[in-house]
């Protein structure tokens, strides 16, 4: 019997037990969105604005740990997800992305709510599709979930042209996705690991760097019980927090341009450099010539156009981290040099190094009794959630603050834009791992700046009874920018001051949600209570001390060892 | 620096010659020229691209055009022996007093005349890339009024 391309498109989904997706519908959709109503087994939740949907999808996928699906209209509807795409895109998150077309006759004749999304997106896309035929639909569809799950995850999206929609095709049985030019790496080469395994028991002051990768790989496990059986210290990025406990004796961390003192200067002095699934981004690394300079560098990463693409590599793996760790693992297990390893491995002298640069400069700032210290209410979060909860964050002071006190010890409970640093990130992102994760505490740690880039999503989030918690860190500013230009700028708050606000607690109720301010310390732990036992959506509006900024500090450009601290 | 020629196979699918060329402006490579063409398989694109850099620049290159999804092979040429061709359209003035000497510059390089007019000669010319840039330069002070070339196109040597 033959079905449409849209219950083609119901089919497919449920094929990659997808069972929620985001979206907002319109024209060159609404025969998809007519056949998703008649659909009981997936949930669609209705977003207020396209961008929201597509980082609601994003964090979805992390808290699921599989693909996230988001569904728009042509024309603005496809450009409004840009930004989430290439967030998604940077961070390497799995997402299918369908976008509306208009029909394949008018493509290209400016048609209403016509635009060339394939071409907009082609370079923050892992991979996109324009499917002209109603044939092609659903290869289509399964190749897409293949390329954005597989090897180093990215989005993938698929324009749909309305005839495609509603045009007819028998369904086609499913069968494995075999393509001629997309075989990711996964197994390690045996040859690079002995390698790289034989280096590190010579090295004395090695430090493990870790990205993404471990999160994405799921190998968090591999890399714990490695540093655990060689005590290696472990450094972890922006994206990685969470891949290695952050209260594990061995964790130094987070390191780069917010990172510790004690994990730049491990860096700076190691000599050897163990960087699992991470990229030498230029916020990690500062100065190029000044980074790691010591050290020899092996560099786990199942891409290998990451490998050598900033700073050169001594010994490459390209792999999957999940195998090239377990293979590692294996090989000191197994080796006759695991006694030697072993004896080598306590690295006392260089882990008592780093305990005295941490003893010199501890992470920390300034207690005050009369003013909100943002620091303690990212600190409080932590305590009176066991460091247990999800915590998405927006972009700028309030993400690093968040990235620095709430020591994640479990992957996927840090959902932040790392790569592209969206603002507006966090409270859609809240709702995504809330629909992932109904039981779990949610909390987006945004700033009264970020909070007001997709502030409309408290809507969808009373529409879908999340419970998630806002905690707005309120400076009155656009705090990151601001600190730039105290620091660099002469104090010229450029644009940075926002004199006109919103009343957070009266746009909470206005939602239906609830809002509570905190404007003394010994007010903030009430109101976190508060806000965790109230079963909706909760703004926190925190007035915090106006000038604080985020140490250490490296300065743009200069040496990770030229902090700027407390 | 070096000049590197890339032979690169692409499914021959509509957006893929984009995906390339985008791939060069978005990441800063330069391209100096590029040809594509159908191969013996009908699905099946090859481009011979040439562009210059350090080797950690060609190595990125090679290894971003590895990653695009629609890209089945990449061969840096200059890891191997290879045969590279370019033709050129070439008119250049050939009045009476000049034509004997344009006749006899193209008989040197082995070149054809395509098109005959009472002031000029269309020729056509084929070599390596040097060769061809050698009968521009020669010819050039006689007059060039135009000049279309088609960018290097390469094929390994010995047998596959």
């Amino acid at each position: 019997m033959k079905i449409t391309g849209a219950q083609a498109l119901m089919k497919c989904l449920k094929e990659q037990n997808v069972n929620c997706i985001f979206g907002f519908p319109g024209g060159a959709v609404i025969d998809i969105y007519d056949e998703l109503l008649k659909d009981q087994d997936i949930t669609h939740v209705l977003v207020r604005h396209e961008q929201a949907a597509i980082h609601a999808a994003d964090a979805y996928a992390r808290v699921n740990g599989d693909v996230g699906v988001a569904l728009v209209t042509s024309g603005p509807g496809a450009t409004n997800t840009v930004t989430g795409i290439a967030s998604a895109y940077l961070d390497s998150i799995p997402l299918v992305v369908f976008t509306g077309q208009v029909p394949t006759g008018l493509i290209g004749n400016d048609a209403f709510q016509e635009v060339d999304i394939v071409g907009i997106t082609r370079p923050c896309t892992k991979h996109n599709y324009l499917v002209k035929d109603v044939k092609d639909l659903v290869p289509t569809i399964r190749e897409a979930f293949h390329i954005a799950r597989t090897g180093r995850p990215g989005p993938v999206l698929i324009d749909l042209p309305k005839d495609v929609a509603v045009g007819k095709i028998n369904f086609p049985e499913m069968k494995p996705v075999k393509m001629r030019t997309y075989r990711p790496t996964y197994e390690p080469h045996p040859g690079q690991i002995e390698k790289a395994c034989k280096a590190i028991i010579k090295a004395k002051k090695p430090v493990l760097y870790v990205g993404g990768g471990v999160i994405a790989s799921k190998s968090s496990e591999e890399l714990t019980e490695l540093a655990h059986n060689l005590n290696i210290p472990v450094t972890m990025t922006l994206m990685g927090l969470g891949g290695f406990p952050g209260t594990d004796p061995l964790s130094m961390g987070m390191l780069g341009m917010h990172g510790t003192y004690f994990a730049n200067m491990a860096v700076a002095d190691c000599d050897m450099l163990i960087a699992v699934g991470a990229r030498f981004d230029d916020r990690v690394t500062g100065k190029l010539s000044d980074f790691a300079p010591h050290a020899k560098i092996i560099h786990i990463d199942i891409d290998p156009s990451s490998i050598s693409k900033n700073v050169q590599v001594d010994i490459p793996i390209v792999a999957d981290c999940k195998y090239a760790l377990a293979a590692m693992n294996n090989w000191f297990k197994t080796t006759s040099s695991i006694d030697m390893a072993k004896e080598s491995a306590t690295h006392e002298p260089w882990l008592n190094q780093i305990k005295d640069w941490k003893a010199k400069h501890p992470l920390g700032y300034v207690e005050e009794t009369d003013i909100i210290k943002p620091q303690f209410v990212v600190q409080k979060l932590h305590e009176l959630t066991n460091g247990d909860a999800i915590i998405s964050t927006e972009v700028g002071q309030n993400q690093m603050w968040a990235a620095q006190f709430y020591h994640f010890n479990k992957p996927n409970n840090f959902l932040t834009s790392g790569g592209l640093g969206v603002m507006g990130y966090g409270l859609p992102a809240a709702i995504g791992a809330q629909m992932a994760a109904p039981d779990r505490t949610v909390i987006d740690v945004a700033g009264d700046g970020s909070i007001q880039m997709n502030i409309q999503e408290l809507a969808t989030a009373q529409q879908y009874h999340c419970p998630v918690k806002v905690a707005i860190l309120n400076n009155n500013y656009l705090g990151m920018v601001r600190q730039w230009q105290e620091l660099f700028y002469n104090k010229q708050y450029s644009a940075t001051v926002l004199d006109v606000e919103p009343d957070f607690v009266k746009l909470a109720e206005a939602y239906g949600a609830v809002g509570l301010r905190a404007t003394k310390p010994d007010e903030v732990e009430p109101v976190i209570k508060e806000a965790l036992a109230t079963d909706n959506t909760v703004i926190m509006d925190f007035v915090i001390k106006r000038e604080e900024g985020v140490y250490p500090m490296v300065p743009a450009g200069k040496a990770t060892t030229e902090m700027l601290l407390v | 620096m070096r000049r590197h020629t890339l032979s690169v196979l692409l499914q021959n699918k509509p957006g893929v010659l984009s995906r390339v060329t985008g791939l060069f402006s978005g990441r800063g490579f330069n391209i100096e020229s590029l040809s594509v063409a159908p191969t013996i398989e009908k699905e099946v694109s090859c481009l011979t691209l040439v562009t210059t850099g350090d080797e950690a620049i060609v190595e990125q290159i090679t290894k971003q055009l590895h990653k695009l999804i629609d890209v089945i092979k990449v061969t840096d040429m200059s890891e191997h022996e290879y045969v590279e061709r370019e033709m050129a359209l070439i008119r250049v003035k050939a009045e009476s007093s000049t034509r004997a000497e344009v006749l006899r510059t193209i008989d040197i390089f082995r070149g054809k005349v395509v098109d005959v007019c009472p002031k000029s000669y269309s020729i056509e010319v084929t070599g390596s890339v040097s060769k061809v840039q050698a009968i521009i330069d020669i010819l050039r002070p006689i007059g060039i009024q135009e000049i279309v070339r088609t960018g290097a196109v390469a094929m390994t040597r010995g047998h596959k």
